[in-house]
């Protein structure tokens, strides 16, 4: 299968295929409507690994020096939501923003991986938006939980696309929409580490099991949100998550 | 002789069984066996969180440190850090020293299971969230930086041992009690218990879940690394924990690579 979506329909949790008139079809061959589902992550990890200030011009625009090595940090699966799901900003904070990050999905236990043999590894690719609530940053172990780790402020999905569907990922477009209009624009070529590297980098230490991701970094154009905005991250040959501020 | 929750290699879910740690027996199933006649599993499988900057000793040694660049100031939020699955690892099962390192930290650190799903729980309720206790072997790779997730320093493979079981709060002693001594080598090194901890585990459980919502077989764990000791390949690091057990683990040098 190419696509895969994981929605709950009827009372049950079941995997799904997005067909390309926006319907959805299920294992047993039902049909059935985009809107008649909820919309899970595609995928439940075991590990998230997410990674900070990988695009150059991100980088500069938080006004830090591109880092000598990845910026690693880990997520929860509290943090994770599903495609039209809708998420909490905080009441009384300053900035809360977006993120529209590529998200590689682990298909072989990984460890040790050489750069090269690197897509082998890798089962396919979905979107995640990494919601960061700025008001909360400390100076310890930055990014902190509280910023990164907040339950549902990491929308995943709508699906994943296998790798030899997307091609070569690190030449995706990457745009983000808040209310219909583009904010934030970025293309995967522009990486620090690429994937290929971070996965030999990541795997070095730590073993990845099928259905880890890793969520890729953001490029620039970070915009507060408020209630009310409805926020689309777009990555080319994947798709389009859509999330509302509440 | 405690009632506890543990897993035995191969055991796909956790079952019950008394234990007495001090004199080496576990029983289950009408039978009593030896503690080392078994291979381990890890008695949890979720997520691990570790409260930082929570050891009163450690605190008061940075205590200048924090107040200068790039901390700029003490925290005022929880501080956490997480070892992923991939760290978690067995009672009497090695614990693998890089090629290219010395030493390894080890902290003892107790460990609270989560038993119901804990979302924005308060303080005065806290602990009814808690399944019980185990303990953890928080190991890292000395590292001075606390302004970036210390990730390859903490993250990797098998570097948190648990367990060697549960001990249900109920069968527990009272959490004040709950003295840590570490051994290496049969030699003890050090000795904390939770009077050192900076805010009672009940005010970090009210502080954690008011932003993330912590699971069933999730674990917050509290370490005491103040004086917390380095260890290497060939040691065997002990640590109890009062009234909850002993987990045991030895260092071994890592093999393989083609550094």
């Amino acid at each position: 299968m190419m696509r895969r979506a994981r929605v709950a329909w009827n009372g049950i949790v079941t995997e799904a295929e997005p067909l390309d008139d926006g319907r959805l079809r299920l294992p047993d061959g039902t049909i059935v409507g985009e809107l008649e589902v909820m919309w899970l992550p595609p995928v439940e990890p075991g590990v998230i690994v997410a990674l900070g200030l990988n695009y150059a011009e991100h980088a500069g625009e938080l006004s830090f020096v591109a880092p000598k090595e990845p910026l690693l940090f880990f997520k929860g699966k509290n943090t994770l939501i599903g495609h039209r799901g809708r998420t909490v900003r905080p009441e009384g904070v300053n900035m809360m923003h977006y993120e529209c990050e590529l998200a590689v999905v682990i298909g072989r236990p990984a460890s040790r991986v050489k750069a090269e043999r690197a897509y082998d590894y890798i089962f396919g690719y979905t979107i995640a938006n990494d919601y960061a609530v700025r008001d909360y940053l400390e100076n310890y172990y930055r990014p902190n939980f509280r910023v990164k780790n907040r339950d549902r402020t990491t929308p995943l999905g709508p699906w994943i696309v296998s790798h030899e569907e997307v091609g070569d990922p690190m030449a995706l477009r990457l745009r983000t929409y808040v209310n219909g209009a583009v904010v934030q624009e970025g293309y995967t070529g522009d990486m620090i580490f690429s994937i290929p590297y971070l996965l030999e980098y990541i795997t070095e230490f730590m073993t990845l099991a099928p259905g880890d991701v890793i969520l890729t970094g953001t490029p620039k154009g970070a915009v507060n949100v408020q209630p009310g905005d409805e926020v689309v991250a777009e990555i080319e040959r994947i798709g389009r998550l859509i999330n509302y501020i509440v | 002789m405690a009632n506890v929750r543990l897993r035995l290699a191969g055991m796909v879910r956790a079952i019950e069984a008394k234990a007495d740690p001090w004199s080496g027996t576990v029983s289950f199933g009408g039978r009593t066996h030896r503690i080392d006649e078994w291979e381990w599993a890890a008695p949890v499988d979720g997520a691990m969180y570790g409260v930082a900057l929570n050891d009163e000793k450690e605190w008061e040694a940075l205590s200048t440190e924090m107040n200068a660049p790039p901390y700029e100031k003490p925290p005022e939020g929880p501080v956490l850090y997480m070892k992923p699955a991939n760290t978690i690892n067995a009672h009497r099962r090695p614990v693998l020293l890089p090629r290219w390192v010395k030493h390894l930290q080890a902290a003892p650190a107790l460990g609270l299971v989560i038993g119901r799903t804990a979302a924005r729980v308060r303080r005065e309720q806290a602990l009814d969230f808690v399944f019980g206790y185990t303990i953890v072997n928080d190991l890292s790779i000395p590292h001075e930086q606390r302004h970036r997730p210390a990730v390859k320093e903490q993250a990797r493979d098998g570097f948190a041992p648990v367990g060697p079981w549960i001990v249900p709060k109920e069968e527990a002693s009272p959490l004040s009690s709950l003295t840590a001594r570490v051994y290496v080598n049969g030699r003890l090194v050090q000795r904390a218990d939770p009077s050192r901890f900076r805010l009672p585990v009940e005010q970090w459980l009210a502080e954690v879940t008011e932003f993330m919502t912590l699971y069933p077989g999730d674990v917050l764990f509290f370490s005491w690394p103040a004086d917390a000791p380095l260890v290497t390949a060939g040691d065997v690091v002990r640590i109890e924990i009062e009234r909850i057990g002993v987990l045991e683990n030895e260092i071994a040098l890592e093999q393989g690579g083609d550094e």
